[in-house]
């Protein structure tokens, strides 16, 4: 198992208390999967997935483990995590156009990069371009300085500086939200051709767009105000989803080919609960249409069949 | 209702303004009453300076503009006052549009002091309350709230209902869902189409096709300032004749299809050598030395494609 | 809102800067305010024998001429605050309004406007205040603060202009103009509210600088001809020797004075700018 994530409870500290962002979360993901993480803005996947490498305050951490290959992960330790990260766990951030410092030559910022975690760049060169080859980069580009690249050529050069050391892990976070469809998709080819060469063991795709994740991911875990309410691999989510709220969900979503005049969609009516203080039972119960009195208790995450696991009391009650 | 004839948008840049950069290149099209026309585009298309400029927000380089048979140069002061008692907009970030440190319902209060001063409060309060209620939108929890209090699918709610509080015939939507979740969007689009039955023009601009699908009657695909292909939503969707709006199509991520391939050409630098070219002539596929810019030819009545080989290819 | 509010007077409440900052600012405000009522005689009379050290009778001493230091000191720092709040005013005023102006309106307005900061920015201020100072025989403390509130805007026109520039960028200045508000109205109603708190900062520093720039001026002689100042004490304390005959007392109060003040001042400055800037808060 790549990842194995158990009851993890990262709070945001708040001056009007503590805000309950991810809240006990348990999931696995195994050698070569790309998982998809996907919800609305404010369901804790980003900071799911930025607390397993970056965890400073306001994060906090509560409770919980994670283990990676089998070996813990101490990611409530500022210290200890800085060996694993980059070559542990690496991420691609949300904004990664603007990650680079806009002065410094690409050559120098990696070199340093390399240097930080006990490598050579001139040692690793040939690698270099090779990776570069991969994202459609010329390696002449190593000459130049980040602000000399448009946007996505420097989304590109941070995908190969944060997989240069083959992590186990790499989180994706909103990488594609920005872009234009044309350059979604090369994003998304770039993600699966590191996975496909074993540059990287498993993927972590944090996204609110659904449709991006059935092009890319093996399996999709939907979250909700910090709890996680379904996963199953990608071809069940999006063709049999169990949980209302991935029902609702998948069911909003326009695709070319639904038009208004013919088939209007609906989208799911309210707003998630405020997560300082969540109500008791299941989150989505405000919202749900077939919440019912045993929504009052919080439902468990229960494995339904191999792969696939929900949490609703209500499962299969609602068909379409 | 409102046409762009020839509308041409140049910005200077670098010092001096040596720098030119053709940002909207010769566009032209109409907009009829109770019409939703879609312009598509990628970033840096120009879909969104054509949409600042039927607002006059920023000057036309080349061109008319005409509201109702009038140009839209010659609206100044008081004139231009009343053209945005037409002619409103909704603009992408529904945070960036309220000022967080008023209340959220200050924008209609504007509105008010602006267009309707001789109205009394009591008055007013009913105005408002039938434009929330127009929008789905519940007033308790919308009034007198702080914009962060709310969430983005009710802010941009409530910018409609400001555009519905004026006489509006004519609504510039500035990629206005692209910032809201998916559970949220899709009611914001709903509440655009419904709008649209009372008359409503709409320019809804967006780089995501499968929402000009849904909610338009005409569509206009936009690269790099220039139209590639215009006519009626189905036309154009199912029967696409320029290789750019085929790209497009393919590229869209969709949940009843996978993509066959992960390739796609992608944008090139521009060099000189492509001056007088076809626009699409670095990233075109079947390109060839013969592609030059073309303007756009009529297929059939409601389908214009510029791609002079959109028979044999 | 509410939270917000009462979040930034709670970080205000515990920024240890802010707080020292404030407490000595108001201490030198209350003796201005009401120092002279205890002042037992008029800043130029002649109170007494010269060469007094501190006593009883005379707080804080006397001058070689027999005027007490303590009257003196007092009526000083009331037309220190009155430089300071005049002077700040102007400069804080004029700096914003050419600052919204440039960034509002850009193109040409802005050229001529920044072309016009640059240029007063670039003239020696010093050597223009003595220029002036030179042509007139009668100067008030009044006078010279208009004259520093005249020539101390320019950084804070640049600095104004230049988050207008990012303000307008903001969806809610064109929700704005499409709601046909004139451009005078959009810099009042929108973009001033935004910019509350760095004014606020802009003008306690200017406050700070022009009574800095009023004690250079007094000591160097071009002070007011009518008048006491912090800055004429020290110069007459100078003129006379009064280190050198070992009368601390009449050299070192309006030292400290300033020197507190202006200090306290850029503490207050600093301390502010950690409530309103999260990012430099210590949690």
């Amino acid at each position: 198992m790549a990842l194995k994530i158990k009851d993890l409870r990262i709070y945001y500290q708040t001056l009007r208390g503590d805000v309950k962002a991810v809240d006990g979360i348990s999931f696995q993901v195994k050698d070569g999967e790309i998982m998809g993480l996907a919800g609305e803005s404010g369901c804790g996947k980003s900071t799911l997935s930025n607390a397993l490498i970056l965890l400073k305050p306001p994060m906090k951490y509560i409770s919980g483990e994670v283990f990676l290959n089998d070996k813990k992960l101490p990611i409530d330790n500022y210290e200890a995590m800085r060996a694993n990260r980059f070559r542990g766990v690496s991420i691609i951030p949300q904004y990664a156009m603007n990650a680079l410092n806009p002065i410094r030559k690409l050559k120098q910022i990696i070199s340093d990069l390399l240097e930080h975690h006990g490598e050579s760049f001139v040692k690793m060169r040939d690698m270099i371009e090779e990776r570069l080859k991969l994202v459609e980069l010329d390696e002449k580009v190593l000459d130049l300085y980040p602000i000399e690249l448009s946007g996505g050529m420097n989304q590109r050069m941070v995908m190969v500086i944060s997989t240069l050391l083959n992590p186990s892990l790499l989180l994706a976070d909103e990488i594609t939200s920005a872009l234009d469809v044309s350059s979604q998709k090369a994003v998304s080819k770039m993600i699966v051709e590191f996975r496909d060469r074993k540059i990287v063991r498993s993927v972590i795709f944090v996204t609110h767009d659904i449709s991006i994740l059935y092009q890319v991911a093996d399996s999709i875990m939907i979250m909700y105000t910090g709890k996680q309410v379904e996963r199953a691999p990608t071809e069940t989510i999006v063709k049999n989803p169990l949980h209302p709220y991935t029902k609702l969900l998948i069911s909003s979503l326009p695709e070319v080919g639904i038009k208004y005049s013919q088939a209007p969609l609906k989208g799911i009516p309210g707003r998630p609960p405020e997560l300082l203080n969540p109500p008791e039972g299941c989150r989505f119960k405000d919202r749900c249409p077939v919440a019912s009195e045993k929504c009052d208790e919080e439902p468990p995450l229960v494995e339904i069949e191999p792969g696939h696991q929900v949490a609703c009391w209500k499962v299969g009650a609602i068909d379409d | 209702m409102i046409e762009l004839k020839d509308i041409t948008k140049v910005y200077s840049l670098g010092a001096f303004g040596k720098r030119k950069l053709t940002a909207v290149d010769n566009v032209s099209f109409s907009i009829g009453e109770g019409k939703i026309i879609s312009l598509i585009g990628e970033s840096g298309s120009g879909k969104t300076t054509i949409g600042k400029m039927m607002l006059k927000l920023i000057p036309i380089t080349k061109g008319q503009i005409l509201f109702q048979g009038k140009d839209l140069s010659l609206f100044k002061g008081e004139k231009l006052k009343e053209y945005y008692r037409y002619v409103q907009g909704v603009f992408q970030d529904p945070f960036s549009s309220f000022n967080p440190i008023f209340k959220a319902d200050r924008i209609f209060e504007l509105v008010k002091s602006e267009f309707f001063p001789e109205l009394t409060g009591r008055e007013w309060q009913i105005h408002v309350l039938d434009a929330l209620e127009s929008v789905g939108l519940n007033p308790k929890t919308v009034l007198n709230k702080f914009p962060h209090q709310l969430s983005g699918g009710q802010l941009q709610r409530m910018l409609i209902a400001r555009a519905l509080l004026l006489d509006t015939k004519f609504l510039v939507a500035d990629e206005i869902i692209s910032m809201l979740d998916a559970s949220t969007r899709i009611d914001v689009l709903n509440i655009l189409a419904e709008l649209k039955k009372g008359g409503l023009s709409i320019l809804f601009i967006t780089h995501d096709l499968s929402l000009g699908y849904y909610i338009s009657d005409e569509s206009i695909i936009l690269y790099r300032g220039s139209v590639m292909e215009a006519g009626k939503t189905e036309k154009v969707f199912s029967t696409p004749l320029h290789p750019y709006t085929r790209m497009l199509l393919d590229a869209v991520p969709r949940i009843d299809r996978k993509w066959t391939t992960f390739e796609t050409p992608e944008r090139k630098a521009v060099g000189s050598d492509t001056i007088g070219m076809c626009k699409y002539y670095d990233r075109c596929p079947l390109a060839t030395k013969e592609c030059e810019a073309q303007g756009l030819i009529k297929v059939e009545e409601d389908h214009h494609v510029a791609c002079w080989r959109w028979n044999d290819v | 809102m509410k939270f917000r509010k009462s979040e930034i007077l709670f970080f205000a409440l515990r920024n240890t800067k802010l707080r020292i900052g404030v407490f000595i600012v108001a201490l030198f405000a209350f003796l201005a305010i009401f120092g002279p009522y205890f002042a037992k005689y008029e800043p130029q009379d002649f109170a007494g024998p010269g060469y007094n050290p501190p006593s009883g009778e005379y707080w804080l001493g006397t001058t070689t001429f027999g005027r007490d230091v303590f009257s003196q000191f007092v009526y000083g720092l009331r037309s220190t605050f009155l430089v300071g709040f005049v002077g700040g005013s102007i400069a804080t005023f004029i700096g914003l309004f050419v600052g919204f102006l440039s960034g509002y309106k850009g193109g040409l307005a802005d050229e001529l406007l920044m072309m016009f900061t640059n240029i007063v920015l670039v003239i020696p201020t010093m050597a223009l205040l003595i220029i002036l100072a030179a042509y007139l025989k009668y100067r008030g403390v009044f006078l010279e603060s208009v004259f520093i509130g005249f020539t101390a805007w320019p950084w804070t026109a640049r600095a104004v202009r230049s988050q207008t520039l990012s303000l307008k960028t903001r969806e809610f200045v064109n929700l704005a103009r499409i709601t046909g508000m004139k451009p005078l109205k959009i810099i009042v109603v929108e973009i001033l509210p935004n910019m509350l708190s760095y004014v606020f900062m802009v003008f306690i520093l200017q406050f700070g600088g022009a009574i800095l720039t009023a004690a250079t001026l007094d000591f160097i002689g071009l002070g007011p001809t009518q008048g006491i100042s912090l800055g004429l004490m020290m110069q007459q304390a100078v003129l006379w020797n009064a280190i050198q005959l070992g009368m601390w007392w009449w050299a070192v109060p309006p030292g400290i004075a300033i020197t507190a003040i202006v200090g306290a001042m850029y503490f207050m400055n600093t301390g502010l700018d950690e409530v309103f800037n999260p990012k430099l808060r210590e949690m």
